[in-house]
């Protein structure tokens, strides 16, 4: 446990290093060779061989190895999937005597505490290491971060995990407690004065790998919890403060009697920022009709310096029917824009059952729909034109001194 | 007889903005800039239409409504917003303002509104018009009470006129009735959106925030 966190505590501290994750592509069992070996930029399979070395200093290594199983997270699947830019790097000769100097020292410090091939000690930290391993096992999804029995994947971790099971848990108790008594039994004669001391810190030690990992990962959970509603505290906080002033500002100078361009950068602005602050993603103008409409109304205000009022009941996905609807608007909105002298343009698209109507008002000149300038005659023959060849109908009504309204329906279906 | 106004709106320049604007064919009886003083003031000076701030710090317009609105039955409301997010506006509508405008309307725009609440209209700006199509549309499976729960085919026909930017005269015009009945299809939508229980309605606005 201890090497684990020394370790995840350098990781923090070296923010350069990759992040001790299980590997999802370089594995052969949990991927935790292949985590470590990224995290430490050496060959996974020089890390699988120091497990098994250190497994016959009475399990050392399974020890280890399950431990990081338990603890370090699976890597995401993205990440997974386009190959790690890190390079694994071959040990320099110092760094091999350094690993080995290392190797040596363990296993001096094991058998100087008498700990090297003996079975009074190994054999039950290895019975409870599987028992925990066995209750604990960590799940695979990767954003809860809580601590689940679900499969892992591999044909051993299925072996070993599955779905929430009361065996399991049965098995994964029994194992923790066997432990715990062979090692009572075995160490017994070790010092008659010590043996209620042991009987307690072994008591202890297995109550902790029964319920540690829950009270790491409740800790854990609670974290989480508290830093993301900072995070969203923070940003409805951001949303009222621009709301209150700036979106007001906005508001005000389109009231005053300031320049039209400077009335419609106004608008502009106060368009752009409320589909920020009510978190629109500006690339969902793509695929609903109500974003394109309204995307197409701030393009126009932008390009013409007029107000474009865009109204849209119920829902579409856009499609290229639609997207020849939104286009047809478009060119009568930026009609009216050019000719009626109108400060205000209303659209208004409603989606029906069988029916799309969309309907483009103008308060301004209107015309003679018989006496129509050839310029024109042009721009209603586009919006019709692209509208009946999609089985739809487009007229337009006008009267002089009575503004003009483009009317345009489309069967939701194709013909 | 000239309609006395009172303003509410937390920010200083629009309130007097709106004072210079409206004092000319309207009384200003007075304003306030946040919730506190609102409540007292709309008491003391007793006005026929208070102009109300969707948004104010402390409570907002919905707070100010419910206060005077025991005491002052007779008071009126005309809520103005720049937000524009279906929930607040339906949400001060159901609260009991009888019209809802957006801040960058035209002084005469606004005066004209003030006006109609006076005479005990109701006020729909185009946008306010298709939020109430857009929730009161599809088929509610089970409508509670239909009176309430459904809008009619004229309701919905005039809705259709004003959202497409029509004036109420030139819905009348087009559908070849008085001003009056328009007025009065108008306000029987009011009163089924401030008094209809269609689950909906609530969970319609929630989900869209903005239009």
């Amino acid at each position: 446990m201890a090497q684990v966190n020394t370790r995840e505590r350098a990781a923090e501290r070296q923010a350069s290093r990759s992040p001790l994750e299980r590997s999802r592509t370089d594995r052969m069992a949990a991927g935790v060779a292949g985590g470590i070996g990224r995290h430490l930029g050496v060959d996974s399979n020089i890390v699988r061989a120091g497990f098994i070395g250190l497994s016959f200093a009475v399990g050392f290594g399974v020890v280890v190895y399950l431990l990081t199983w338990l603890l370090a997270p699976l890597e995401a699947a993205t990440a997974a999937a386009t190959p790690h830019p890190r390079k694994v790097r071959t040990p320099t000769k110092s760094q091999m005597v350094g690993a080995g100097l290392v190797a040596v020292g363990l296993v001096i410090l094991l058998w100087i505490s008498g700990l090297w091939f003996g079975g009074d000690l190994g054999w039950p930290v290895v019975l409870a290491a599987i028992g925990f391993a066995i209750l604990w096992a960590r799940s695979t999804d990767d954003g809860s971060g809580r601590w689940t029995l679900s499969s892992l994947g591999t044909p051993l971790e299925s072996v070993v995990t599955g779905e929430i099971s009361l065996p399991r848990v049965a098995v994964g108790s029994l194992l923790i407690l066997a432990g715990m008594a062979v090692f009572l039994a075995a160490n017994t004669s070790l010092a008659a004065a010590g043996n209620m001391l042991l009987a307690v810190i072994v008591a202890i030690g297995g109550a902790a790998l029964l319920a540690g990992p829950w009270v790491w990962s409740m800790g854990r959970a609670l974290v989480e919890e508290r830093s993301s509603r900072i995070r969203s505290d923070a940003r409805a906080e951001m949303a009222a403060h621009l709301h209150d002033s700036v979106l007001q500002t906005l508001a005000l100078i389109q009231r005053a009697k300031a320049p039209r361009e400077m009335a419609s950068l106004a608008r502009t602005q106060e368009r752009e920022l409320r589909a920020w602050l009510y978190g629109r993603a500006p690339a969902l103008a793509g695929v609903r009709l109500r974003d394109a409409i309204d995307s197409m109304a701030g393009r126009i205000e932008r390009q013409h310096q007029v107000s474009v009022e865009a109204v849209v009941v119920g829902a579409a996905e856009l499609d290229d029917r639609l997207r020849a609807l939104v286009n047809a608007c478009a060119e009568a909105v930026a009609n009216a824009a050019r000719h009626s002298g109108s400060t205000t343009i209303s659209v208004y698209v409603e989606v029906e059952a069988d029916t799309i109507s969309a309907f483009v008002r103008d308060q301004g000149a209107g015309f003679d729909p018989d006496v129509v300038p050839s310029d024109r005659r042009g721009i209603a023959d586009s919006i019709v034109g692209r509208i009946e060849r999609r089985g739809g109908s487009a007229h337009v009504h006008s009267r002089p001194g009575a503004g003009t309204e483009v009317v345009i329906q489309l069967p939701t279906a194709a013909p | 007889m000239t309609v006395r106004v009172f303003v509410v709106d937390d920010h200083k320049l629009f309130r007097s903005g709106v004072r210079a604007e409206l004092s000319r064919e309207l009384e200003i009886v007075g304003d306030a800039g946040s919730v506190e003083e609102a409540v007292p003031g709309i008491l003391a000076s007793r006005p026929d239409v208070v102009l109300l701030d969707v948004h104010m710090s402390g409570g907002g317009g919905r707070t100010v409504i419910e206060a005077v609105h025991t005491a002052r039955p007779e008071v009126r409301f005309l809520a103005l917003s720049v937000s524009d997010a279906a929930e607040d506006v339906i949400g001060i509508i159901r609260a009991g303002a009888r019209g809802y405008v957006t801040k960058s309307i035209s002084a005469e725009e606004l005066s004209s509104a003030v006006r109609r609440i006076h005479d005990g209209d109701a006020v729909f700006s185009p946008r306010l018009a298709g939020f109430v199509l857009d929730a009161f549309g599809g088929e509610a499976p089970q409508p509670l009470d239909p009176e309430l729960d459904l809008l009619s085919r004229r309701e919905r026909e005039v809705l259709r006129y004003i959202a497409r930017g029509y004036t109420y005269k030139e819905v009348a015009h087009e559908l070849h009735i008085s001003v009056k009945t328009v007025e009065t299809h108008v306000s029987a939508v009011l009163r089924k959106l401030q008094l209809s229980n269609r689950y909906e309605l609530t969970r319609w606005a929630a989900d869209r925030r903005l239009v």
